[in-house]
């Protein structure tokens, strides 16, 4: 980076009356977020403002860059993040997915994603707590540090808990490392509020504040489109009704989980389609017959008896 | 006098910037990377003093300097070196070594002489500054006490 920035600052000494003009396009296509941008688009079903948000922190670090390379001052921005959002509604898969994006932008040098929740962070005893911190800290380095149900940090019933020692290391190096670390923290909406009204600090720390959305019943219907498609298997035109009517009964029961739901119940079809296919045993069985899902294996669900 | 061993021995002491590649590299090579200390600087004195365990999980040289400068900071009279071990079948061994801290003052080494049967002379080399009980060497901690 040093030696561009070296040879323009000469060019402009060179030629005083020029004024230094940046291909913001050739940056763009150089970095390969368009590609990486439309893979997002293609593999992740709905999510609008979550995907917005990723477009502009793109467009932010491609601009940053560009000031760079005409010797303009580019303070590297705080990219610590904070996904909010019901259970299944893709927090893990988009963190996931971030840090492939931030290292084909530059920001991050690795493009490794060190997953932790509390049980890795937090020690047992006195004086525990913080190498085991900073060994998470050290291994996540130059990636990104994801801490799913991270509000279990905090544990305010309990004055003594060693989890507030955890948040205590992790804010300074936020602070510190900001160009080394990029730290993700995702959990449930409600409890993240909790935890960030008594840790303010952390809040303020974090710029990027994403709201996952629910999704609609025909988002996640192309969720177990893709998610057969991914496990190859294949849902027949009837079972495809049936799935949507099933989605429909499902999301009006309690403890939906999106997503998750949906590959519970695909997981549980499976298992009804090779017991059905196990019972036919004895006649020739077409390849057609093991890929597909039939109507039946989806409307024997529990959800349709109740 | 200036103690050199290891690799780079021959060049200036390696910036922070230097030592980061460095270790970037030999985590490349998916080597450990650990960090010793020592206030005996005999160049036969293989047992340096671990700073804490060879780091195996590491892909991000930044992990490394944090030890480092924890390393430097705690033991900044001392010397202090970087190895990378080799896990691989067939190797099984430090495959780089570099010293990244020195004292400020170094006093050299004395070269021993005994005489033998028949004048046969055996030669040795005593560090000047063994010749004080360690931590008291170099002046460093002794003056950190008083």
């Amino acid at each position: 980076m040093s030696g561009t920035t070296g040879l323009l600052d000469q060019e402009t000494r060179d030629r005083p009356s020029d004024t230094p003009s940046v291909d913001l396009d050739a940056l763009y296509r150089e970095s390969g977020i368009g590609g990486m941008l439309a893979g997002m688009d293609r593999e992740l079903v709905g999510l609008k403002p979550v995907k917005t948000r990723i477009r502009e922190i793109a467009a932010l670090l491609l601009v940053e860059r560009a000031r760079r390379s005409i010797g303009l001052r580019a303070e590297p921005p705080s990219l610590h993040m904070c996904f909010t959002g019901n259970p299944g509604t893709g927090k893990t898969s988009v963190a996931r997915r971030m840090a492939g994006l931030l290292h084909g932008l530059g920001y991050i040098r690795r493009d490794h994603v060190v997953s932790v929740t509390r049980d890795d962070l937090v020690g047992q005893y006195i004086g525990h707590t913080a190498p085991k911190t900073k060994e998470v800290l050290k291994r996540a380095m130059g990636g990104v540090l994801f801490i799913d149900e991270a509000y279990y940090l905090y544990r305010p019933e309990n004055e003594r808990d060693y989890g507030q020692e955890a948040i205590e290391i992790l804010l300074q190096v936020m602070e510190d490392n900001r160009d080394d670390l990029v730290v993700i923290l995702a959990g449930y909406r409600d409890r993240m509020e909790v935890f960030f009204r008594s840790n303010p600090g952390m809040a303020s720390r974090i710029a990027h504040h994403v709201d996952f959305p629910d999704y609609e019943a025909e988002e996640l219907l192309d969720i177990a489109r893709l998610m057969t498609a991914g496990m190859q298997y294949r849902l027949a035109p009837e079972a495809e009704r049936a799935m949507a009517d099933y989605i429909l009964r499902r999301m009006a029961q309690p403890r939906f989980a999106n997503a998750r739901s949906i590959r519970n119940a695909l997981d549980r079809a499976r298992l009804r389609q090779a017991n059905r296919l196990f019972e036919a045993r004895g006649n020739a069985i077409a390849a057609a017959d093991l890929l597909t899902i039939a109507e039946e294996d989806i409307r024997r669900s529990r959800v349709f008896t109740q | 006098m200036r103690l050199t061993q290891g690799q780079f021995s021959f060049l200036p002491d390696l910036t922070d910037e230097e030592i980061t590649k460095q270790v970037q590299y030999a985590l490349d090579q998916g080597w450990a990377v650990a960090v010793e200390f020592t206030d005996d600087p005999h160049p036969r004195n293989s047992y340096w003093t671990m700073w804490g365990n060879p780091m195996f999980d590491l892909r991000d040289a930044k992990g490394v300097m944090m030890e480092i400068d924890a390393c430097r900071a705690a033991h900044p009279d001392q010397y202090v070196k970087v190895l990378a071990f080799d896990s691989s079948h067939g190797f099984e061994t430090v495959r780089m070594a570099f010293l990244i801290n020195r004292p400020a003052e170094e006093p050299g080494f004395e070269l021993l002489r005994a005489e033998g049967p028949g004048r046969r002379i055996g030669y040795t080399v005593r560090s000047y500054a063994t010749g004080r009980p360690p931590g008291e060497r170099y002046g460093g901690e002794t003056r950190h006490g008083t």
